[in-house]
C-alpha cells in the first residue's frame, strides 16, 4: 500500500482543516505510516465478491412524519456562539478577501 | 439499596451523601470524575426521597412498582448531555459549551428517579483505551495509582470500582466500556448496536458507537440497561426492539442462576488467545472457562477466522467516520474561536490547538483513508472484511452457540505512558473486544479474578438482542463463583486515595513519562503511604 511523504501528511492535514506544526508534521509522517502499514495485511483477503457492511442492525428507511416540531429558541440556538450579534453568530467574511 | 429504599430505612439524600464523600476525597488522587454537582445531586435525592415517601404511603403495591433505581446514584461519562451542564467529550475543543438539552438517556435516568452525582472522565473523544488521551488529564486505578483504569471510559469503570457510584454509564466503540471494566475489575456491557438511543450524545464512530452500563455485579448492569435501553424517535438508528422486562428479575438465588448453565453451549474462540497476551490474564480465563464446565456449560473451541483483521479493518473505518463526525468543531456555532483572521486560518488554529494528538492522529488517518483515490483501497475494502468478521459471528449463531466466552484485554491493568509512544500498541489493547463493535453485538466483560494483584475480565459475546442471556450467563458466571476468595477484596489502593497528599494522576504520570515511577511507587516512598 501507499506510503505517505511528508508534502502528502501536510495536504491531509490541510483537508482536514488541522493547522499543524512542523513537529507535529514531522511525528505524524512516521506514526501514519506505521499504521498504514498495519493495514497492509487486509490485501491478503480477496473481497471481490464480498459486499460491504456499512451497517449491522438492518434498519431500512426510519423516517418520521414530515410535521413541524417545537425546537429551540433563538436564544438556546445561539448560547453557545462564541461571537454573535443580536440573532446572528459573527463569522469573518467568506466572500472578497481569497 | 434499592429495598432499603423502598421500605425507608435509608433516604436517598444520606445514599447520596454516603456516596458523593469518597467521590469528593478521592478524586483528587483518582481523578475519576471532571464535575462532581453535589447540589443537584442532592436536590435529585430530595426528590427521589419525595415520590419514596409518597408511595410507601400508598401502599405496599405502589412501593413495589417503583423502578429499583429510584434514589439511586449514577455517573455519567462526560460525553452525556444534561441541560444546561457540560460536556467536554474530554476535549478542549467543548471547553465553555453548555448543553442546550438532555440526552434521551439523561430523560430515561430522571424519569426513574436516579440521581446523577456527575459527569466522569474519559479519553478525548472517546479515542483511547487508557484515559490518558483527556485534556483534563488522566485516571488513576484504584487498584494501583501508578496504572491506567483503561478507557476510554476509565472515569466511570474508576468511580464504580472505588465505591463513588454504584452504577455508571459509558460508550463503547470498539471496547471502551468493556476494557475499563475489565482493567477495573467491576462489570461493563456493550449492548447491541441499536439497543440504546444515542441522542444527545456525542459522536465518535456512529456504526459502532454503543451506550451501555457499568455495575459492580449482572443484577445491578441489568437494571441500568433497562432503564436507558429502547427505540427512541430521534436516534433513528435505535432498534423498535422490545426491552424485556426480565432484565429486572435475574435471580438473586445463587442455586437459580446457576441451574441456567446446565447444558448451555459455549464456544471458546481461540483466535482470542492473541499473541502478548499475559500469561497470568491467561489462567484466569481458563480457570473461568473451567468454572462455567464445572457448572454444566458445554464449552467447545471455535474458530473466528477473520479476528486478525480486526484491528486493521476498525482502525480504517472509525478513524474515518470520526473524521467525518468532528467536521462540526470548527469554532463557529460552540466551542472557543481560535485565530483571528480568514474563516479558513480560524478553522486551522481553533481545529489545530483545540484538539488533542490522538484526535489529530484519527482524523489525519480517516481523511486520508476517505481521500480522493485511497477510498476503496481502504475504506471499502475495510466495510467489505467487516462483513466476513461478521459472517464469523453468524455461522456460529446458526450452530447453535449460546454466546461465547473469551478474554476482555489480553493484559491487566498498564502503567501511565506504557502505551503513549506507540500508538499502535496502544490500539492492541482492543484486539479481543473490536471485533465485536464491528459486528455489532452485545458484549460483557465480569470480573474472573486477580493476576499479579490486578483485576481479569471475562467476555462473553452473544447475539444480536441477547443481552438478557448474557446477563444471566453473567449472573451465573457470579454465581458458581461467589466464594472465590478474589470477591471479598477491595481495590488495593483505596486507602492510599484517601491521603490528601498522595500525588495526583498528572503528577504519576508526568513522573512516568520522566522514568522516575520506581520512586513514586516503591515502598520506601514512604510519604505517600500514611
Amino acid at each position: 500500500m501507499a506510503t505517505l511523504s511528508r508534502d502528502d501528511v501536510a495536504h491531509v492535514a490541510y483537508l482536514a482543516r488541522l493547522g499543524l506544526t512542523d513537529e507535529e508534521l514531522s511525528r505524524l509522517e512516521g506514526q501514519l505510516n506505521h499504521i498504514l502499514e498495519q493495514y497492509a495485511i487486509l490485501a491478503r483477503l480477496d473481497t471481490e465478491a464480498i459486499p460491504p457492511t456499512a451497517q449491522t442492525i438492518e434498519l431500512e428507511n426510519i423516517l418520521r412524519e414530515d410535521v413541524v416540531e417545537p425546537s429551540f429558541t433563538a436564544e438556546e440556538a445561539l448560547a453557545n456562539a462564541p461571537q454573535r450579534e443580536g440573532d446572528f453568530i459573527l463569522v469573518p467574511a467568506i466572500i472578497g478577501d481569497d | 439499596m434499592a429495598d432499603l429504599l423502598r421500605r425507608g430505612e435509608v433516604t436517598s439524600r444520606t445514599l447520596t451523601e454516603a456516596h458523593l464523600a469518597p467521590a469528593e476525597r478521592q478524586n483528587h488522587a483518582l481523578h475519576a470524575w471532571l464535575t462532581i454537582d453535589r447540589e443537584r445531586a442532592l436536590d435529585e435525592a430530595d426528590a427521589a426521597d419525595a415520590r419514596l415517601a409518597a408511595a410507601r404511603a400508598e401502599g405496599v403495591d405502589a412501593a413495589k412498582r417503583l423502578h429499583p433505581l429510584l434514589g439511586i446514584p449514577v455517573a455519567l461519562k462526560d460525553l452525556v448531555s444534561i441541560a444546561g451542564g457540560q460536556a467536554t467529550a474530554g476535549s478542549r475543543i467543548l471547553d465553555g459549551y453548555r448543553s442546550p438539552y438532555d440526552a434521551h438517556i439523561t430523560e430515561r435516568l430522571r424519569d426513574v428517579g436516579a440521581v446523577v452525582l456527575g459527569k466522569t472522565n474519559m479519553d478525548e473523544f472517546a479515542m483511547g483505551s487508557s484515559t490518558e488521551h483527556s485534556a483534563y488529564g488522566p485516571t488513576s486505578n484504584p487498584w494501583a495509582l501508578d496504572r491506567v483504569p483503561g478507557g476510554s471510559s476509565g472515569g466511570s469503570s474508576a468511580a464504580v470500582a472505588a465505591f463513588h457510584v454504584p452504577l455508571g454509564i459509558g460508550t463503547d466503540t470498539g471496547g471502551s466500556i468493556r476494557q475499563p471494566a475489565a482493567l477495573c475489575g467491576v462489570v461493563g456491557m456493550k449492548p447491541t448496536y441499536g439497543r440504546v438511543s444515542r441522542y444527545g450524545i456525542v459522536a465518535f464512530a456512529s456504526s459502532l458507537d454503543q451506550i451501555g452500563p457499568f455495575a459492580r455485579d449482572a443484577r445491578d448492569a441489568a437494571a441500568l440497561l433497562h432503564v436507558v435501553a429502547g427505540r427512541d424517535d430521534r436516534d433513528s438508528t435505535s432498534a423498535p426492539v422490545p426491552v424485556p422486562d426480565e432484565l429486572l428479575a435475574l435471580s438473586a438465588s445463587n442455586d437459580q442462576a446457576a441451574a441456567w448453565l446446565r447444558g448451555r453451549r459455549l464456544g471458546l474462540p481461540k483466535e482470542y488467545f492473541v499473541a502478548g497476551m499475559e500469561p497470568g490474564v491467561e489462567e484466569r480465563v481458563r480457570e473461568g472457562v473451567a468454572a462455567l464446565e464445572g457448572a454444566g456449560a458445554r464449552v467447545e473451541e471455535v474458530s473466528l477466522p477473520h479476528t486478525e483483521y480486526g484491528l486493521a479493518t476498525y482502525y480504517i473505518v472509525a478513524p474515518a467516520e470520526a473524521s467525518a463526525n468532528l467536521a462540526r468543531y470548527d469554532g463557529i456555532r460552540y466551542g472557543p474561536r481560535l485565530g483571528d483572521g480568514t474563516v479558513l486560518e480560524n478553522y486551522l488554529a481553533t481545529r489545530g490547538r483545540g484538539f488533542g494528538a490522538e484526535v489529530k492522529r484519527r482524523i489525519m488517518l480517516g481523511t486520508y483513508a476517505l481521500s480522493a483515490g485511497y477510498y476503496d483501497a481502504y475504506y471499502l475494502k475495510a466495510q467489505k472484511v467487516r462483513t466476513l468478521i461478521k459472517q464469523d459471528f453468524d455461522s456460529l449463531w446458526a450452530q447453535g452457540f449460546d454466546a461465547l466466552v473469551a478474554p476482555t484485554s489480553p493484559t491487566v491493568a498498564f502503567p501511565f505512558g506504557a502505551r503513549m509512544a506507540d500508538p499502535v500498541s496502544m490500539y492492541l489493547s482492543d484486539a479481543c473486544t473490536l471485533p465485536v463493535n464491528m459486528a455489532g453485538l452485545p458484549g460483557i466483560s465480569v470480573p474472573c479474578g486477580l493476576a499479579e494483584g490486578l483485576p481479569v475480565g471475562l467476555q462473553f459475546i452473544g447475539a444480536a438482542w441477547s443481552e438478557l442471556e448474557l446477563l444471566r450467563l453473567s449472573r451465573a458466571y457470579e454465581a458458581i463463583t461467589a466464594d472465590a476468595e478474589w470477591r471479598t477484596l477491595e481495590p488495593t489502593d483505596l486507602p492510599r486515595a484517601d491521603d490528601p497528599s498522595t500525588p495526583t494522576p498528572t503528577e504519576r504520570a508526568r513522573a512516568a513519562s520522566a522514568g522516575v515511577s520506581q520512586a513514586l511507587t516503591s515502598p520506601q516512598a514512604g510519604v505517600l503511604r500514611s
